[in-house]
């Protein structure tokens, strides 16, 4: 922890030795970006585009992982179901994020509906291939053991299944935060009028680096905790079991 | 065998039961075989590895329903069964394992069931924090635990040092014989069947039928040690008789 914070230290110090040799706006020092950050916190536009873009990134990332928990189970079940998706899905896979968020902006109109719905088929794929993984490598033994004890399925999907696929959804949601947030910011540059992507469109129309990295920051800041709070005690309590390494 | 009128536990007949080899070809397991339970009764089948006793199990307990033939199981039989490998929930506490495995069991019940089987001071941990012999111990009392009518038990004691072995044996044995569960155990240890069995089952030849079928007249702890010898000396005989 100390470590991880000194690098962070470590790299706030490059920065701020950089910008003193470059001496341009195009690169201000960090006080500078902190100052940015409290003028856009007073006037509450922060929080606004930061909860807006958010909201986009918990919907996206709550349809893409369900919809890919679901199919990936699916299709690491049953080879029938398989090769019938997998070409779909190798076609989801190799699509650009841009076709997709262009195709839906197109089709659905600059809507939020579009955006989310963008972002989320992105995300969609990864998901599926990942928990589909998990859904080969079930422990058939255990399968049995619940068959022969007449375990009802929430049981089975409960207590046997879902642990067995924790690990890959740890995955999936680690692999899948990340992109989610960037390609949120992708969809809002391109189609929406507010949020953190608006904003860095808007300061990228004015080379005001100050105010992108004013909004950049704290949302890297925001996926950090969320990884640190959230992921990491959530996957720790899922493998408390695991007999710890000596 | 049993005579006509008594109370039969199972049924099961296989007229064929074959594997597909790797080679394509066909390895036939199981023909035109038959086996009666005696309700209330440990049987024992013994044989070889080979000679499809695990398949003939899979086959009893529902996993296995490729084959030709059929089982005739008194309706709502609950079936017990301890795997060759205790296959517990490594998520899941000792008592969630016993818990889920069945849910209408009182708490004291189960605890009262792991106290018989020496795994009352586990309930909390989970299965890897276990040795095998307790985990064994927790697949035993998990599939008494459901108060079931079969009990089926592949190979429950191997690998397990003898003394431990025995104890946990004999404390099934009890329990069973309590309860009047009719049980089938699949071992290839001579001693451990002449040792709990009721009946012996000898399986041999291939495609596996039963070669010898041994009423154990002293069972368990009437058993001395000179019918226990005089059995083994028997299906010494048998099983050299009829072994390929």
């Amino acid at each position: 922890m100390l470590l991880r914070l000194l690098s962070l230290l470590l790299l706030i110090a490059l920065w701020q030795a950089a910008s003193m040799v470059a001496a341009s706006r195009l690169l201000p020092p960090p006080l500078a970006v902190l100052a940015v950050i409290g003028r856009e916190a007073h006037s509450h536009a922060l929080y606004f585009n930061l909860a807006t873009t958010l909201a986009r990134v918990a919907v996206a990332f709550t349809l893409a992982m369900l919809l890919g928990t679901i199919f990936g189970i699916w299709m690491g079940r049953s080879a029938t179901f398989n090769r019938l998706g997998d070409p779909w899905l190798v076609i989801l896979l190799n699509l650009p994020a841009l076709v997709i968020i262009v195709l839906a902006y197109v089709w659905l109109g600059l809507t939020d509906v579009a955006a989310v719905l963008a972002v989320a088929l992105n995300k969609f794929p990864n998901t599926v291939v990942t928990i589909r993984e998990g859904a080969r490598a079930l422990d058939p033994g255990l399968e049995e053991m619940a068959t022969v004890f007449a375990m009802p399925w929430q049981t089975r999907f409960k207590h046997v299944m879902l642990p067995q696929l924790a690990p890959y959804i740890a995955a999936a949601t680690r692999a899948g935060l990340s992109l989610v947030w960037k390609i949120v910011l992708v969809v809002e540059l391109m189609g929406r009028s507010n949020g953190v992507g608006f904003e860095i469109g808007s300061a990228f129309q004015l080379f005001d680096v100050a105010l992108l990295l004013a909004y950049a920051l704290p949302f890297v800041g925001i996926m950090l905790a969320i990884e640190t709070f959230l992921v990491q005690p959530f996957e720790r309590h899922v493998s408390r079991w695991r007999p710890k390494a000596a | 065998m049993s005579p006509v009128g008594d109370p039969k536990q199972l049924e099961v007949f296989v007229r064929r039961k074959a594997f597909h080899a790797a080679n394509g070809g066909q390895r036939e397991v199981l023909r035109d075989f038959s086996l009666t339970l005696e309700a209330g009764k440990i049987h024992a089948l013994v044989g070889p590895s080979g000679y499809g006793k695990t398949t003939l199990l899979r086959i009893i307990i529902g996993l296995d329903r490729d084959f030709e033939g059929w089982v005739r199981l008194p309706p709502e039989t609950k079936i017990g069964v301890v795997f060759q490998e205790p296959r517990l929930l490594p998520w899941r506490s000792v008592l969630d394992n016993l818990k889920l495995a069945a849910p209408l069991a009182a708490v004291e019940d189960l605890t009262k069931l792991a106290d018989d089987l020496g795994i009352g001071d586990h309930l909390h941990n989970f299965p890897g924090e276990l040795s095998l012999g307790q985990a064994r111990g927790v697949a035993l009392a998990r599939a008494l635990a459901i108060a079931p009518n079969l009990l089926v038990l592949d190979e429950p004691f191997v690998s397990l040092d003898e003394a431990l072995a025995r104890r946990l044996a004999s404390e099934v044995a009890m329990l069973v014989e309590r309860r009047l569960v009719t049980t089938l155990l699949v071992t290839h240890d001579i001693d451990e069947a002449i040792r709990l069995a009721d009946h012996i089952l000898l399986l041999g030849r291939r495609p596996a039928e039963i070669v010898g079928n041994i009423d154990v007249t002293l069972p368990r702890r009437a058993m001395t040690a000179d019918y226990a010898a005089k059995t083994k000396a028997q299906i010494g005989a048998i099983l050299a008789e009829t072994s390929v």
